[in-house]
């Protein structure tokens, strides 16, 4: 049963290394702005292209 | 409505107006103003006409387009606006209050197209903020903001810069401490469950291991994530006052210290996951409180209305002077639509002066040369010189900044229930705890010690805490859905204990712009055309409001026409002779009494009616007449009194009513009635109000537009929501009440708790199903009763 000290080390280090990640992208300003991107995407890139309606 | 006029009805291209002219047509797309077709040849010219695709009418009315930004050259004016600069780029944000479409977005970021010295643009949808990143050598700030201005995006530039400010990081990092809390409870409830179930014998190793990863969990949970809770402990001690904070932070680390204790002796498993589980639970509470409308400030002054440059005349040479520079004996020049900075005196032109700002009356006031004009006012109509007599900030309107209302901290409004309960919380709290103390320790020293840790950690009012957040938050989120915009969760509290209602006469019981316009005179289709011809021709407010309401209709040439200065229009044209104004210029005599405002008319000698310009009362002013039976209810104008007569239907009480009151009146009627000790509401709208808002016990500023200025207060409130008052007056006791029994909620649950506690036989396990049953309790109780609360007043 041994294999449960490197089992939970294992998984102690994913979960650190996720809480970085959240803690990179939150300094990063990537939560800054919630809102505007689901607005952004819907734009479309080419505007010499008639959009319907 | 006739068939005709809906024929005629046409709606602008750009902004969505009804088009009065025929004048401004582009490949058959209508404009109802010069400006909104300089707009879209702009668009055009830069093949950006998609921006017409994404939703219909997408731009603001450019009917003004007259700004002047040249006070954008003055480096010292431009340093305080940009974010950063450096030899190649500078990078600046701005607030741009007319971003409220994808088409705006869409537009603002396609910046570059037009001129492709901007390298990079994001929008800011929900702060409506444009970061612009440009290279300074092929665009000044001057062109930059220019440029926005002409495809129709002006961004709001104030010396002020509350948004800005408001929308800094927070340096409390609540997120992050949330995130480290909540990994720790994760990892240290699974790690807990192996104790919970029983570990077998041979397996006792285990434990150890166990035990110690939840003690490492824990340090950075008491160290990081609640340290705020012992800080802010510690500091109200040194006041001498006990907040919700203490019994928090006591039971955070008596839990720690058992836990380590336990964990270092191997005598237990610890409170480990209660400890963790306590720390995120009261983080989530704070974060649900922290609402911020990041497009709303509260904390307006004079400041971020007035500009931030005038023109002053030096040696018959404009230049522009930045505000905080602006001395007496300066003369300054004022254009159409600036706004006057200091008190000053009219040297040359016509000054035709709207107060709507300050005082909330929509019609603009002559005034003659010689004669002082207050801060404040707009002119409208041509250029005029004034000299300034008094410094900005000493001005009749700015002086009022200056009063302690606005100097000192406002600890004086009411304690919450929360801070109430709180102390005498603690005071039980500890005795309970060193009772049992004592009780076990002549018997039993270990014992004893155990109760009186196991009290602390029971009855740390996890619940009690979350129990006002939630609440809160809920009612904040059911007022903001109706309109009402809070400045923070205490205002919710203050509201329900309000006893006195004071209101601002003009703009705020009244609708400041959609003047009722009345049709004395019986015209007929030909003397409709020629006013219409006359009127279309002038910028007075009055004229525009007669020719908003007469529709569209031909537009004659006229052959002759002269504006006299606060009285009327003389003109002539297709050979009839039209004198529009007051009663001096038309009928030569002053109008008898004081009485609304009427301009007469009078077509070839022959006098034919006048229009009356009636105040409009806002919807509901009724039900909100209504709160008398409840409510003291005063009405406190800075006008004259002859609408005494309209406004006693909704004031019935005598010596409700005050007129002529200033700025400063206001204030001291509103100090006056709070050392009644009654606690007073009130609701304005203009830079007048100020004094009293901020004077009040409840400030609430009445506004027909959130984005535009509205002065600093404690809530903004829409005014097409003006007649839900009374039910959110009423929802906020609600909310009041559902606190309490959400506190008594809790109680019963401590009081379970306790009763384990006392004996010294609380076990990990039971703590740690007590503390979140107790916190979901709590938590769907407060969101479903003011749910509820909000449906009977049909709020939702």
């Amino acid at each position: 049963m041994s294999i449960i000290y490197f089992l939970i080390g294992c998984s102690v280090m994913l979960a650190l290394f996720f809480l970085a990640a959240f803690f990179w992208a939150q300094r990063s300003g990537q939560h800054d702005d919630l809102y505007t991107p689901s607005m952004r995407i819907l734009l479309d890139d080419e505007e010499e292209k008639e959009p319907e309606k | 409505m006739t068939a005709n006029s809906v024929i005629n009805k046409t709606i602008c291209y750009h902004c969505g107006d009804n088009i009065l002219t025929a004048d401004y047509i582009i490949e058959d797309k209508h404009f109802c103003c010069n400006g909104c077709r300089s707009v879209y040849q702009v668009l055009s010219a830069n093949k950006l006409c998609s921006y017409y695709n994404y939703n219909e009418h997408p731009g603001a009315t450019r009917a003004r387009t007259d700004k002047r930004f040249d006070y954008l050259s003055e480096p010292s004016i431009i340093s305080e606006l940009i974010d950063y600069t450096d030899e190649r780029v500078t990078i600046v944000t701005f607030f741009i209050p007319h971003i409220h479409c994808s088409s705006c977005l869409w537009l603002l970021e396609q910046l570059n197209k037009i001129n492709p010295a901007v390298h990079y643009c994001r929008v800011d949808f929900l702060k409506k903020q444009l970061n612009i990143r440009f290279d300074h050598h092929q665009l000044s700030m001057q062109q930059l903001v220019e440029l926005l201005d002409d495809i129709g995006y002006e961004p709001l530039i104030s010396l002020q810069d509350i948004i800005k400010k408001q929308n800094a990081p927070n340096r409390d990092n609540l997120v992050q401490k949330i995130a480290v809390a909540g990994f720790c409870f994760g990892n240290v409830m699974l790690l807990s469950f192996p104790e919970y179930f029983g570990i077998s014998v041979h397996d006792q190793s285990f434990r150890q291991f166990f035990g110690w990863l939840n003690g490492l969990f824990c340090l950075p949970v008491v160290l990081y994530s609640g340290r705020g809770y012992f800080v802010s402990a510690w500091q109200s001690l040194r006041k001498k006052v006990l907040n919700i904070d203490f019994p928090l932070a006591l039971g955070i680390a008596v839990l720690f210290i058992r836990t380590a204790f336990e964990i270092l002796t191997r005598t237990g498993a610890g409170f480990g996951d209660t400890l963790c589980g306590l720390v995120f639970f009261l983080l989530i509470g704070k974060f649900v409180q922290k609402k911020t409308y990041h497009h709303i400030s509260f904390e307006r002054d004079y400041r971020s209305f007035f500009p931030v440059a005038v023109h002053v005349i030096e040696d018959d040479k404009e230049k522009p002077v930045a505000l905080s520079n602006l001395k007496t004996g300066h003369r300054i020049m004022i254009r159409n639509n600036e706004i006057i900075p200091a008190d000053a005196i009219l040297l040359k032109g016509e000054a035709l002066i709207d107060f709507s700002f300050v005082t909330g009356e929509a019609a603009p006031l002559a005034k003659t040369l010689g004669e002082i004009i207050y801060a404040g006012g707009r002119q409208t109509g041509g250029a005029i010189e004034m000299e300034i007599i008094k410094p900005v900030s000493q001005s009749y309107l700015t002086q009022l900044w200056n009063n302690e209302a606005f100097t000192r901290q406002q600890d004086n409004r009411a304690q919450t229930f929360t801070e109430t309960v709180s102390k005498y919380f603690t005071i039980v709290l500890l005795t309970i705890a060193f009772a049992s103390l004592f009780f076990w320790l002549p018997t039993d020293l270990k014992r004893g010690f155990a109760a009186f840790t196991a009290v602390l950690i029971v009855a740390c009012p996890c619940a009690l805490a979350l129990s006002t957040p939630f609440t809160m938050s809920a009612a904040l989120s059911i007022f903001d859905r109706n309109l009402f915009y809070l400045k923070n969760t205490r205002v919710v509290e203050q509201m329900a204990a309000i006893d006195t209602i004071v209101m601002d006469k003009t703009g705020t019981i009244t609708t400041g712009d959609a003047d009722c316009v009345k049709m004395e005179a019986d015209l007929n289709a030909e003397e409709k055309r020629l006013i219409y011809s006359v009127c279309i021709n002038s910028i007075h407010p009055l004229c525009r409001m007669i020719y908003h309401h007469l529709g569209s209709n031909e537009r004659l040439k006229a052959d002759e026409y002269s504006e006299v200065p606060g009285k009327g229009i003389i003109a002539s044209l297709a050979g009839r002779r039209v004198l529009l104004g007051n009663a001096k210029l038309v009928l030569g005599c002053n109008e008898p009494g004081p009485q609304s405002t009427k301009v007469h008319l009078m077509i070839d000698k022959k006098y034919l009616g006048y229009f009356a310009f009636t105040q409009h009362y806002r919807d509901g002013m009724e039900q909100v007449a209504g709160l008398s039976a409840n409510y003291d209810l005063f009405m406190l104008s800075g006008d004259h009194d002859h609408e005494r007569y309209e406004l006693v239907k909704f004031f019935k009480q005598p010596g409700s009513m005050y007129f002529n009151q200033s700025p400063q009146d206001k204030l001291d009627f509103i100090a006056s009635l709070q050392r009644q000790h009654n606690k007073v509401m009130m609701l304005g709208d203009g830079l007048n109000d100020s004094g009293a808002l901020r004077q009040s016990d409840l400030g609430v500023a009445v506004t027909d537009n959130v984005n535009n200025f509205s002065p600093g207060s404690d809530a903004i409130l829409d005014g097409r929501s003006f007649a839900k008052l009374p039910a959110f007056l009423q929802f906020s006791k609600d909310a009041v009440t559902i606190i309490h029994i959400s506190f008594l909620i809790s109680l019963t649950y401590n009081m379970i708790g306790l009763s384990y506690a006392v004996t010294g036989n609380l076990s990990p396990l039971a703590a740690a199903i007590l503390m979140p049953v107790s916190t979901v309790t709590i938590i769907s109780f407060t969101s479903l009763a003011t749910h509820f609360m909000a449906k009977r007043r049909r709020l939702i």
